[in-house]
C-alpha cells in the first residue's frame, strides 16, 4: 500500500466542520489513483460520536489527540501535533481547509517540514511533472486561482515531502455519505509543555449565520448595479417568494449594504444552487468563480455588454427596479 | 522597561484588481510591466497598527520589505507615514522565492536585526492571496502568531491583547512578547503620509558605491536627520543560498492559464424585459422544477 493522505479535520462545538468531510470526499478521488488510505487527525478535548461521520465519508484511520488543553485553538500547539502525526505516519498528501485554522497552521506545519504548500486551492488532480531529465510520476497538481483570479496556475511540489494544500470550503463536493463504512480511531499523545501554550483565550464570541448560502437552492444576488436600498428590499422580496437566499458580490459587501455571510465568489462563498439570479451584478471573475457551477443562472442588468451574460442561461437587458416587481407577478401568477 | 521594538514587513504588489485586459498575456502569463506597483493593502493596515501601538506606548518602528530596487518606494512612503527605520533586502539571488524561501529571508534579515518584540505583518498580499509568510516567520523564529486580527483591544510594555475573526465568530486572545501578528483590512484605516514628513523623506537617492555593493545605503537627502535606509544582500544577512531564491522554493509553478469562463448552456436566452415574456420564463423554469 503507498504512503496515505492525511486531512486535517476541523472541530468546534461538537460538530465536524463541513471543509473536513469534503477534503475527505475530495481525498476517497485522489485515492482511487494513488491506491492509498485516506487517514484523518483530529485534536480536541472532547469529540466523540460525531467522528464516526468521517468513516461514512472515507475516512480509514483516525489519529485522535485528546487533551483538555486543546478544547481551543492556539497556533503553536496545534501546529506541532500536526507536524509531528505528519513525521510518525509519513503521508505522501495532507490537505487543510483554507479557514482561519487551516491558514493558520499548514503554513507552519510546511515551513517545519521544509515543504512546499499551495493555499486556497480549488482543484486538487493526480499527474506527472518532470524537472530537468527526472520525472516524478503520481504527484498532486494543486489548482488555484492567482493574480485576483485572473490566472489559474497549476502548482506542484514533488521534491519535498509530502506536498500539502489548502483547499477552500464549498468547493469539492460531497460524497453520498455510506453509513455502514467504519473509521478506525488510534489515539495519539498529546507530547506538549504548558510552555507551548503561548496564546491565552480569554473569551470567545460565538457568531451564528443570518445567512446559509451554500444549502440555498435558489440565490437572488445584489450587485453594485442593484445595490440601493430600494432594490436591495426587491432583492429581498424576491428572495422570500421564491423561497430562496440573498446573495451578494464583493463590492455590495465592502460597501456594508449586506453582510459577508451574503457574499459569493472568490473571497466569499462557492455556492451551486438551482437557480441563480443576478442582479445589477456584471460579471467580475472572481465573482463568477463562485456561482458559474449553478444550475440555471439568471442575468439582469442595464448593460447588455456585462461579462455575466456570458455565463447566463436566460439574459434579461433592463432594469432590475422594473424587472424584479413582474418576475414576483409572474410567479405568483 | 525598554522601548518597544516593532517590526512590520511590507510588500510591493502589482494592482491585481485593477488589471487590464492589455497586461494579460494569450499564454496567461502576465506582463508585470504594464501594471501599476502598490503598496500591499493589508501591509498598510499593520502599519497603522504598529504606528498606534507607538502613538501610546512609543517605541521604534522599522520596515522591513524583499524586492527588486523599485520597492523602495513602499519603505518611502512608511516612512511619511511615521516608520523609524526602512530596510530593502535586495538580491538577485532572492528571485523566483515561494513563501518557504521568503520568510527564511525575511526571517535572516529579522535576526540580523536583532531585539523585537512585535512584528506585524498584513494578512496577505494580493498577488498571491496565500496568507502564508506571516507564519512561516513565526515558525523559523520559534515565536508565537496569532492571525487575522480585526482589532487591537489592549497594548502594555509586555504583552497585547486581540480581536482575531475566525469562521464562527471572534476571539479575544492575549500574548506575550515576542508575537508576530496578521492584521485584516478591517482593523484599521491607515492615516495618510504627513507632509512634513514627506518633504523630509522626498528625495531619498540611492547612493551606491561599488566596493561595498553588499551594503550599501540609501541616504536620505536632509541634514537634519541621520537616518538611512539600509540595503541588504543575501550575504550580508547571512542567508544559505540553497534556502533562497527558486533553489530554497519547494513549490513550482507546472502552468498557467488565463481564467476563461464558458458557458454552461449552449446559448443565453434572450428573455425580452417585457411582462409576457418573462411570465413565459417563469413558467418554463416552474415547469422544469427548477423551483424545486
Amino acid at each position: 500500500m503507498n504512503a496515505p493522505i492525511l486531512v486535517f479535520i476541523e472541530h468546534n462545538n461538537k460538530k465536524v466542520a463541513d471543509v473536513s468531510l469534503e477534503l475527505i470526499s475530495e481525498a476517497t478521488r485522489l485515492a482511487k489513483k494513488l491506491n492509498c488510505e485516506i487517514h484523518g487527525v483530529v485534536l480536541s478535548h472532547n469529540a466523540a460520536e460525531e467522528l464516526t461521520q468521517l468513516g461514512h465519508y472515507g475516512c480509514q484511520k483516525l489519529y485522535y489527540v485528546k487533551d483538555k488543553r486543546l478544547n481551543h485553538f492556539s497556533s503553536v500547539p496545534f501546529a506541532k501535533l500536526v507536524t509531528s502525526i505528519i513525521k510518525k505516519h509519513q503521508p505522501q498528501i495532507v490537505l487543510f481547509g483554507a479557514t482561519s485554522t487551516g491558514r493558520d497552521i499548514a503554513p507552519r506545519v510546511a515551513s517545519e517540514l521544509c515543504c512546499g504548500l499551495t493555499a486556497d486551492c480549488t482543484k486538487l488532480e493526480i499527474g506527472s511533472h518532470s524537472i530537468k531529465d527526472q520525472t516524478f510520476d503520481n504527484t498532486l497538481l494543486q489548482i488555484r486561482p492567482a493574480f485576483g483570479g485572473n490566472i489559474v496556475a497549476t502548482i506542484v511540489s514533488p521534491e519535498s515531502n509530502p506536498s500539502m494544500a489548502t483547499v477552500r470550503e464549498g468547493v469539492m463536493k460531497l460524497n453520498h455519505p455510506e453509513t455502514n463504512k467504519k473509521v478506525e480511531i488510534i489515539s495519539e499523545p498529546c507530547d506538549l509543555s504548558d510552555s507551548d501554550f503561548l496564546s491565552e483565550i480569554l473569551e470567545v464570541i460565538r457568531e451564528e449565520k443570518t445567512v446559509d448560502l451554500k444549502q440555498a437552492r435558489i440565490i437572488v444576488a445584489s450587485g453594485m448595479g442593484a445595490s440601493t436600498p430600494e432594490c436591495i428590499s426587491l432583492i429581498r422580496q424576491l428572495a422570500k417568494t421564491l423561497g430562496g437566499e440573498v446573495g451578494a458580490s464583493r463590492p455590495v459587501v465592502d460597501a456594508g449594504l449586506l453582510g459577508k455571510d451574503h457574499q459569493v465568489g472568490q473571497t466569499g462563498i462557492t455556492v451551486r444552487p438551482n437557480l441563480y439570479i443576478a442582479c445589477g451584478i456584471s460579471g467580475q471573475i472572481q465573482h463568477m468563480a463562485g456561482m458559474s457551477e449553478a444550475k440555471r443562472i439568471i442575468a439582469i442588468n442595464n448593460d447588455p455588454d456585462a461579462p455575466i451574460f456570458k455565463i447566463a442561461n436566460y439574459g434579461i437587458v433592463g432594469d432590475v427596479k422594473d424587472v424584479i416587481p413582474k418576475m414576483i407577478k409572474a410567479y405568483r401568477g | 522597561m525598554g522601548a518597544l521594538n516593532i517590526i512590520v514587513t511590507v510588500k510591493q504588489v502589482p494592482d491585481t484588481h485593477n488589471i487590464s485586459v492589455d497586461a494579460m498575456k494569450e499564454d496567461g502569463t502576465v506582463n508585470r510591466a504594464l501594471l501599476p506597483t502598490i503598496f500591499n493593502p493589508e501591509d498598510l493596515n499593520a502599519l497603522e497598527e504598529a504606528l498606534k501601538v507607538k502613538d501610546q506606548l512609543g517605541g521604534k518602528i522599522t520596515v522591513i520589505t524583499m524586492g527588486p530596487p523599485k520597492a523602495i518606494e513602499v519603505l518611502k512612503d512608511s516612512l511619511y507615514r511615521g516608520a523609524d527605520e526602512a530596510i530593502l533586502i535586495s538580491d538577485r539571488k532572492f528571485a523566483g522565492a515561494d513563501t518557504l524561501a521568503t520568510s527564511y529571508s525575511l526571517k535572516c534579515a529579522i535576526e540580523k536585526l536583532g531585539k523585537y518584540d512585535i512584528i506585524f505583518c498584513g494578512r496577505q498580499a494580493i498577488d498571491g492571496d496565500t496568507a502564508q509568510v506571516g507564519p512561516q516567520i513565526a515558525e523559523k523564529l520559534k515565536i508565537n502568531q496569532i492571525t487575522n486580527i480585526i482589532n487591537v483591544e489592549e497594548v502594555t510594555h509586555e504583552s497585547i491583547t486581540l480581536r482575531r475573526q475566525t469562521e464562527y465568530g471572534q476571539e479575544i486572545v492575549k500574548s506575550r512578547f515576542p508575537v508576530l501578528i496578521t492584521v485584516t483590512a478591517e482593523a484599521n484605516e491607515p492615516r495618510f503620509p504627513s507632509v512634513k514628513r514627506v518633504m523630509m523623506f522626498k528625495n531619498i537617492t540611492k547612493k551606491e558605491t561599488e566596493e561595498s555593493y553588499d551594503e550599501t545605503y540609501l541616504k536620505i537627502d536632509t541634514d537634519r536627520s541621520k537616518k538611512y535606509i539600509t540595503e541588504w544582500s543575501a550575504d550580508s544577512i547571512g542567508a544559505d543560498s540553497i534556502k533562497i531564491g527558486l533553489a530554497g522554493s519547494p513549490t513550482k509553478v507546472k502552468h498557467i492559464e488565463k481564467v476563461v469562463l464558458t458557458a454552461n448552456s449552449k446559448n443565453m436566452q434572450d428573455i425580452p424585459n417585457t411582462e409576457v415574456g418573462i411570465c413565459a420564463l417563469i413558467n418554463e423554469l416552474k415547469n422544469e422544477h427548477i423551483f424545486g
